[in-house]
């Protein structure tokens, strides 16, 4: 029983057109959700951190807490009420993401369709594809300096999560400070799992035995490891957790809100 | 006895293949190449389909089921849907040959321009020592049994007709596999840059996706390469501590035994 059914597509060429693909399942929900969370992602730490004090009035800080979008926060006094103290801090961590291995598999496919998912058709067939051989994609290359910045910033979150446990000449146990506290320890995660510290700790190393100094790289690069594998959940949760820390002391300043505590 | 509808690329022709279509009866623990034999036994004895061990090893019978790369002898059946057609069509990436069959030789012409295993001269092999944690990296690589999925799923080999040649996930992985082996004294990281094309690669992981023999390619394998091109050239600061201290690759080369101190 042999019939001749649909014509062949071309093996030996691409998929020729976007979203062409045999696969019949629905590949395309990781990228559109990935896509929507990340530009409202975008969307709201642009306004958040930019826009809603010289717009609205709202500050950035409030009971103690202050946002994670703008810690640590730099010579607010001095600065015209226009300028945002989020811009001289902000670019360290978005920059950091935007280099990050994992966010780049996860943009190049919901961004830039390329490719969208795995053996799915791209918009377009191009000889002149250069990706990170090339700039603007060439600076990828440049995570490891932003991992380097990326720690300053984290000591201050810590430094502010520890912080809020004091307020008013009292001990404070606060939902906020459990808040900030969580997102310190998820970013720490997050930088931990870096596939550059990875490699900078151990992983440039061919020979892990070879002495003390080796064999002590070689216990923190599979430590890391332990973290490494797990990047891309470590990324979501942080990404996750900062806009919760900025929602959190941000509802708090309007009065949204009241801060749950035991102070003592 | 329950059936399965099967579609079939045929043909030994871009334009001129289609899809065929095959009722195969299906027993408890088929997989896609069992049902390619029943139709190569019982309706067209052409059928053409590499294969070879039947056990998921030899990486012969590598094709595309329902659009997803995957090796023949490997996919049940009874992953798919009851009722529904199964698709199975050649790898895109390759030259077609004839129906399931394609030119892979292309994958051999990359790996002859890689610089081979260079222990050093001095060292007799019967003297080189190493220990589990230097070696269990590559063990990972070693596992790689050819079957060139990666290859077939890489958007830049399927997607983009490149000026210049990527190598591959594939020939990535075994880069890394001599990079990282402790009796190595190679240097590839010019090639890598350069005629591998490391920077084609945008990490997007279906390589890793389709690995049979689930090997971290990425995470393991592309991205510590990618590492390493930018400690020799895209990292300022180790350039400038190279030169300070007067050693240009610092870092890379055991020594003789594998054993110094």
């Amino acid at each position: 029983m042999v019939a001749p059914s649909v014509k062949a597509r071309s093996p030996g060429t691409a998929e020729r057109g976007f979203g062409t693909t045999l696969r019949v399942d629905r590949w395309i929900l990781e990228p559109a959700a990935i896509g929507l969370v990340f530009t409202g992602f975008i969307i709201y730490s642009l306004i958040s951190s930019l826009i809603w004090l010289p717009a609205f009035g709202v500050p950035y800080e409030a009971e103690g807490y202050l946002s994670p979008f703008f810690s640590p926060l730099i010579a607010p006094g001095l600065l015209p009420a226009w300028f945002s103290p989020a811009i001289l801090v902000l670019w360290i961590p978005l920059g950091f993401r935007a280099t990050c291995y994992y966010y780049r598999k996860a943009y190049y496919r919901a961004f830039f369709f390329d490719p969208p998912a795995c053996a799915v058709g791209e918009p377009s067939i191009h000889r002149g594809y250069a990706m990170e051989t090339r700039f603007p994609f060439i600076l990828q290359n440049l995570h490891r300096f932003f991992l380097y910045l990326a720690f300053i910033p984290l000591a201050f979150l810590w430094l502010d999560a520890i912080v809020s446990l004091r307020h008013e000449d009292q001990t404070r146990l606060g939902l906020g400070s459990i808040v900030l506290v969580a997102n310190a320890v998820l970013l720490s995660g997050y930088s931990l799992s870096c596939h550059s510290l990875r490699h900078l700790v151990g992983g440039r190393l061919d020979c892990f035995s070879c002495s003390r100094r080796t064999r002590t790289r070689h216990s923190m690069w599979r430590w890391l490891t332990g973290f490494n594998e797990k990047h891309a959940r470590w990324a979501w949760a942080s990404l996750f957790s900062v806009v919760l820390g900025d929602a959190y002391v941000r509802l708090l300043a309007i009065g949204a809100i009241g801060d749950l505590h035991i102070s003592f | 006895m329950e059936e399965t509808l099967l579609w079939v690329f045929r043909g030994s022709d871009r334009d001129s293949g289609r899809y065929f279509e095959y009722r195969v009866p299906v027993e408890e623990g088929m997989v896609v190449l069992d049902a390619l034999h029943w139709i190569q036994a019982n309706v067209a004895a052409d059928l053409a389909v590499r294969w070879n061990c039947k056990a998921a090893k030899c990486g012969s019978c590598s094709a595309e089921v329902n659009g997803r790369p995957s090796l023949l002898c490997k996919t049940r059946l009874s992953d798919f849907p009851a009722g529904e057609a199964i698709t199975i069509e050649p790898m895109r990436t390759f030259p077609l040959v004839r129906d399931l069959v394609t030119d892979v030789s292309w994958n051999y012409r990359v790996n002859a321009r890689i610089a081979p295993f260079s222990p050093p001269a001095e060292a007799p092999e019967e003297a080189w020592r190493w220990q589990q944690e230097d070696i269990e990296r590559v063990q990972e690589f070693r596992r790689c049994i050819e079957c060139f999925l990666c290859q077939d799923v890489c958007h830049v080999l399927r997607n983009h007709e490149t000026e210049h040649e990527f190598a591959g996930p594939r020939y990535l992985v075994r880069v890394a596999a001599l990079e990282m082996h402790p009796m190595d004294q190679g240097d590839r990281l010019a090639y890598l840059r350069t005629d591998a094309g490391a920077g084609y690669c945008n990490i997007t992981k279906c390589c890793t996706e389709v690995c049979p023999e689930h090997i971290k390619i990425t995470d393991n394998a592309i991205i510590p390469l990618k590492e390493r091109v930018a400690d020799r050239y895209y990292d300022p600061l180790q350039v400038a501590w190279r030169k300070l201290r007067r050693r240009p690759d610092a870092g890379q080369a055991p020594p003789p035994t594998g054993q110094r101190e």
